[in-house]
């Protein structure tokens, strides 16, 4: 074959050139799409409910009467449900995820394990729903409460979690491991001292990317019996009837955000649909805050983790 | 090989096999490691070098599948590395390591040399402090990190991280100080750094010292093992096996006709 003319060279490139051209174009216009929708929904609900944005929305109880209507025993049973998740699932969670990479034999019995655990994330929310209603509000007693709702919202993240440790953890170097264990170093102190804390900025993300969709969830929450009208707060620590402890809060009857949202949109005076709205764009900015989160706390910590 | 005026046995490889799963990757390996000498193995890449090396200290436990035949005596005790009712883990607090790639954890570097300590549960701030500046000075790094021992150990260039993995090793004074190539990821100035070191070291703890460069092992080694597809082929004073190697394999491989 003769070898290429500058000019054929030159025709080569241009034409490679050409293909990148286009595809940057479509690519930023698949991107922008996705971007516009989500600045729509956002834009669109903050208009629907901006004559909602006073301090009194979010320090009033549900009222009959949409104006008065409020979502502070939403927002306080959406965090107070989420401290339980996080409290369950990540423990559970890590030590999961930490035991499946590190100390678990590959065999058959693991595989079968890491299987179910990908299942996992597929069921369907409600089925976790009925599954917590079974037990823990009725086997375990623990009633319809921020305790039954918060464990229910931590299994459905559970696999999020246990996936997002491996991961973190499959991405630190063998020699990392070697260079510990060449030491005298234990799997636990080796897990401890550098697993752990490398893993760290992985499993933060995995734990906010499964509460933010945790957050959202309405079915389960549902299913095991939220109210939908509730006009307190769950006791703070030490103040209910004696003899009042830290926890009390956790067996309190509760509603979400989602649940809250929910309810307005099904009321027939149109009034609520300002309070859904203005609900709706309040849990978004919950969801994306604690996704800002996420970034910055993954950027701080992998900032001194370089192999 | 009878030579006699042999230096006491550090430790001995006798009838050692090893296995990847069904791939037998060391056959048959009898190998004596003398005391406060520096032993150089050598030979043609895959020949099972980094294999033999990561026996001493049951690298190979980490990973399933891996399995041991023979023995690897350890003195002055005489005790078998690879038995079963040894603890890997006491054998790794014996036989230090350093591996081919620098690998400094993501910690400070004191903190990197404070770990083999921390993990024997030393938690004096003052016989940690002493023993890593101790360590520092031996594994000839002490002046160029001394007034920044809290910085990363990441920011360090290539040949100081691996010479901050010497130290790391060293802080535990182990009897036997293993080598995997420690410098084929250094430049030149680099890589005499670390063999001066070596050299240095030797008056410490005894040094197995795996090499892919031959004036290397010349330089820095009083014993060279030559092994060919998981075979002791030839072992002796480095002088005699550079200078009259016994088998032709040795030879070919050392004139540079082979590898
Ligand atoms: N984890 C492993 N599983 C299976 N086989 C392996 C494994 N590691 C090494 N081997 C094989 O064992 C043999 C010896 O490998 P080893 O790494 O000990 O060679 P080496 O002499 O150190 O080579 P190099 O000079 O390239 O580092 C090779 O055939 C290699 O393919
Ligand atoms: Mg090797």
């Amino acid at each position: 074959m003769q070898p290429l003319t500058n000019e054929q060279i030159r025709a080569v490139i241009a034409r490679g050139k050409l293909k990148d051209t286009i595809f940057k174009g479509v690519g930023l216009f698949c991107l922008a799409i996705a971007l516009l929708v989500i600045v729509a929904l956002i834009a669109d609900m903050f208009m629907k409910g901006s004559e909602r944005f006073t301090l009194d929305f979010f320090i009033n109880f549900a009222s009959r009467r949409a104006t008065q209507a409020g979502i502070l025993s939403a927002w306080v049973g959406s965090l107070l449900v989420m401290l339980v998740t996080a409290l369950a699932a990540v423990p559970l969670g890590v030590a999961a995820g930490l035991y499946l990479e590190e100390y678990a034999k590959r065999n058959w019995l693991t595989h079968v394990i890491e299987v179910n655990i990908s299942n996992l994330a597929a069921v369907p929310s409600i089925v976790y729903g009925l599954l917590a209603l079974g037990i823990f509000v009725y086997q375990f007693g623990f009633g319809q409460s921020i305790l039954s709702a918060g464990l229910t919202l931590a299994l459905l993240i559970l696999p999020i979690i246990i996936v997002a440790t491996r991961e973190a953890i499959r991405a630190i170097p063998a020699m990392i491991r070697e260079g510990s264990m060449a030491v005298g170093a234990t799997r636990w102190q080796t897990c401890r001292y550098h697993i752990i804390p490398y893993a760290m900025p992985g499993i933060l993300t995995g734990v906010i990317i499964g509460l933010a969709r945790a957050i959202g969830e309405t079915a389960p929450i549902i299913t095991i019996g939220a109210l939908t009208f509730i006009a307190f707060l769950p006791p703070v620590p030490f103040t209910g009837e004696p003899p009042a402890g830290l926890f009390d809060w956790v067996m309190s009857p509760f509603t979400v955000m989602p649940i809250q949202i929910f309810n307005w949109t099904s009321r027939p005076d149109p009034a609520f649909e300002v309070n859904a709205a203005a609900a709706g764009f309040v849990l978004m900015v919950m969801v994306l805050s604690m996704n800002a989160v996420a970034i910055y706390l993954r950027y701080k910590m992998r900032k001194n983790i370089k192999w | 090989m009878q030579i006699h005026d042999n230096p006491a046995l550090k430790a001995e490889a006798r009838n050692l096999n090893f296995y990847y799963g069904e791939a037998k990757a060391l056959k048959n390996i009898n190998m004596p490691i003398y005391d406060k000498k520096v032993t150089a193995l050598i030979g043609p890449s895959g020949c099972g070098k980094s294999t033999y090396l990561r026996s001493f200290n049951r690298m190979h436990d980490l990973y399933p599948g891996n399995r041991y035949e023979g023995e690897i005596r350890f003195f002055p005790d005489n005790t078998n590395l690879l038995s079963p009712e040894v603890d890997p883990i006491e054998v790794r607090m014996r036989v230090g390591m350093v591996f081919q790639k620098p690998n400094p954890f993501p910690k400070s570097i004191y903190e990197n040399v404070a770990y083999g300590l921390r993990v024997r549960g030393e938690n004096n701030k003052r016989v940690l402090d002493d023993k890593v500046e101790h360590a520092l000075k031996g594994g000839a790094i002490w002046d160029e990190v001394k007034d920044r021992l809290q910085d990363l150990a990441s920011n360090l260039s290539g040949g100081q991280q691996q010479r901050l993995c010497i130290a790391r090793a060293l802080a535990t004074d182990p009897e036997l100080l293993l080598f995997d190539e420690p410098t084929s990821a250094l430049d030149p100035i680099a890589t005499a750094a670390i063999e001066e070191l070596v050299h240095e070291l030797k008056k410490r703890v005894t040094i197995l010292i795996v090499t892919h460069n031959m004036q290397q092992a010349a330089r820095v080694s009083d014993y060279t093992a030559y092994m060919f597809l998981g075979e002791m082929i030839e072992f002796g004073k480095t002088d005699e096996i550079f200078i009259k190697p016994q088998d032709k394999r040795t030879e070919d491989y050392i004139t540079g006709r082979m590898g």
